[in-house]
């Protein structure tokens, strides 16, 4: 890709560029994502992650709906099975990497300060201080926040993100942005469920299908273990999607950005 | 929140733009934020400035356009308007519709001076809805 060299003019928008306004005074079509940054720097990682075979999952949700609870979880029964890696991100605190660590998992943590979500650089960052010699499947633990992350491709392949039942079954459509972007919904603690009288599951996958979300929604609870074979089910067949791209050189990204089909049309 | 990000990405972007076509200062900048990008146009118009204070585009006007959400239908083929939590399709209510427009985050176009001897242009830095 190439930086603001003209590149996104098309044949129907080429008269717009260079046209002069005023004398000594020019205006210039550039017509290029604002985060095309980021963007490059994330397939750059991507072309990290698919050299070494690796998936790359980005968890994303609130604070608390369980994302950590999830993965070591996750771990404990995927450990022995494939190469795994954990890249954490938190305002502060090592707290979620020694969480992972505590299970003999590789862990990186990014403490991000004050920014509310992960970046492509950020997680480049922690790749060159990783090593991943053997890793099949690497999970990237975005800061709880349920607005931000949905903007920053990180390089990642999928989306997971996470609605514990007792943050309402409406945030899909109260995040749509969010929510749009995953790959898959996990409806989480659904041990709770029980105690809690207004969490409809199939009322917060309808709100999915709203957004025009075709993702597959998986309920489960990290902490009882209940309906995890099927998150582990999906996470094995999207590992062996990636290995067959891999193979014949393609790779894939999650529904984050517009691709540039769309930036054309947005302006033709 | 993210919004100051977005602002240096911009500031960055526009700044390529001063120097490849070697002017002097851009004077007018204009983004184009669907509904769907996930960045609040009057939270990015007040981190401009901050982001902007320095630069060769510090006394740019930062026109913010908005970009109407439109879906394509994939079982009826109709195009229609939709809500940012509601991208159905108007025609025959089927959820199974892709984004036309509404998910864009673009710089579209810069307003260079390209000779120092001209006065400055605007400096208004509210956001102009089209
Ligand atoms: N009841 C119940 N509590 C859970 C479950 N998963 C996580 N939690 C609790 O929710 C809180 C936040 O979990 P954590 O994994 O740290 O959330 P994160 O901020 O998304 O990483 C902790 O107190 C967990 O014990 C679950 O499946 N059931
Ligand atoms: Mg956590
Ligand atoms: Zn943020
Ligand atoms: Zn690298
Ligand atoms: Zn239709």
């Amino acid at each position: 890709m190439c930086d603001t060299c003209g590149c996104n003019l098309t044949p129907g928008n080429r008269h717009l560029a260079f046209k002069p306004v005023a004398p000594g005074t020019t205006a210039v079509s550039v017509l290029k994502g604002l985060l095309a940054k980021n963007d490059d720097q994330a397939a750059h990682n991507r072309e990290h992650f698919d050299r070494r075979g690796i998936l790359a999952v980005n968890l994303m949700s609130s604070p608390g709906s369980g994302k950590t609870a999830l993965l070591e979880a996750t771990l404990a029964a995927l450990k022995d099975e494939f190469g795994c890696a954990v890249i954490e991100g938190d305002l502060e605190t090592e707290n979620d990497a020694e969480r992972i660590r505590a299970l003999g998992v590789t862990a990186h943590q990014i403490v991000t300060g004050t920014a509310c979500h992960l970046d492509a650089h950020l997680v480049h960052d922690a790749l060159h201080h990783m090593n991943l010699d053997g890793v099949d499947l690497l999970f990237i633990e975005n800061v709880g926040n349920l607005v931000c992350p949905a903007s920053f491709d990180l390089g990642q392949h999928l989306n997971v993100t996470l609605l514990s039942v007792t943050e309402g079954d409406d945030k899909p459509a109260k995040y749509p942005v969010m929510f749009r972007a995953a790959d898959a919904m996990l409806l989480t603690k659904t041990d709770l469920l029980a105690v809690l009288d207004d969490f409809d599951p199939d009322k917060a996958e309808a709100h999915l299908r709203q957004l025009a979300n075709p993702a597959p929604v998986l309920r489960l609870s990290a902490r009882r273990n209940l309906g995890m074979d099927a998150w582990l089910a999906w996470l094995r067949a999207e590992l062996a999607a990636q290995r067959a791209r891999v193979k014949t050189g393609r790779t894939r990204r999650p529904a984050i950005q517009p691709d540039g089909a769309q930036l054309h049309r947005a302006t033709a | 929140m993210h919004e100051l990000a977005v602002a240096q990405a911009l500031i960055e972007q526009v700044e390529g733009v001063i120097r490849q076509h070697h002017a002097e200062r851009a004077s007018r900048i204009r983004v184009r934020i669907g509904p769907l990008a996930g960045v609040v146009p009057e939270l990015l118009a007040s981190a401009f400035p901050l982001a902007a204070a320095g630069s060769r585009m510090a006394h740019a006007a930062l026109d913010l356009v908005d970009a109407p959400i439109t879906v394509r239908c994939q079982t009826c083929g109709a195009e229609s308007e939709a809500a940012i939590n509601r991208l159905v399709c108007a025609a025959c209510g089927d959820w199974h519709t892709q984004i036309v427009s509404g998910d864009e985050l673009l710089l579209e176009s810069v307003e260079l001076e390209t000779t120092s001897a001209l006065a400055p242009n605007s400096s208004s830095l509210a956001p102009k809805h089209v």
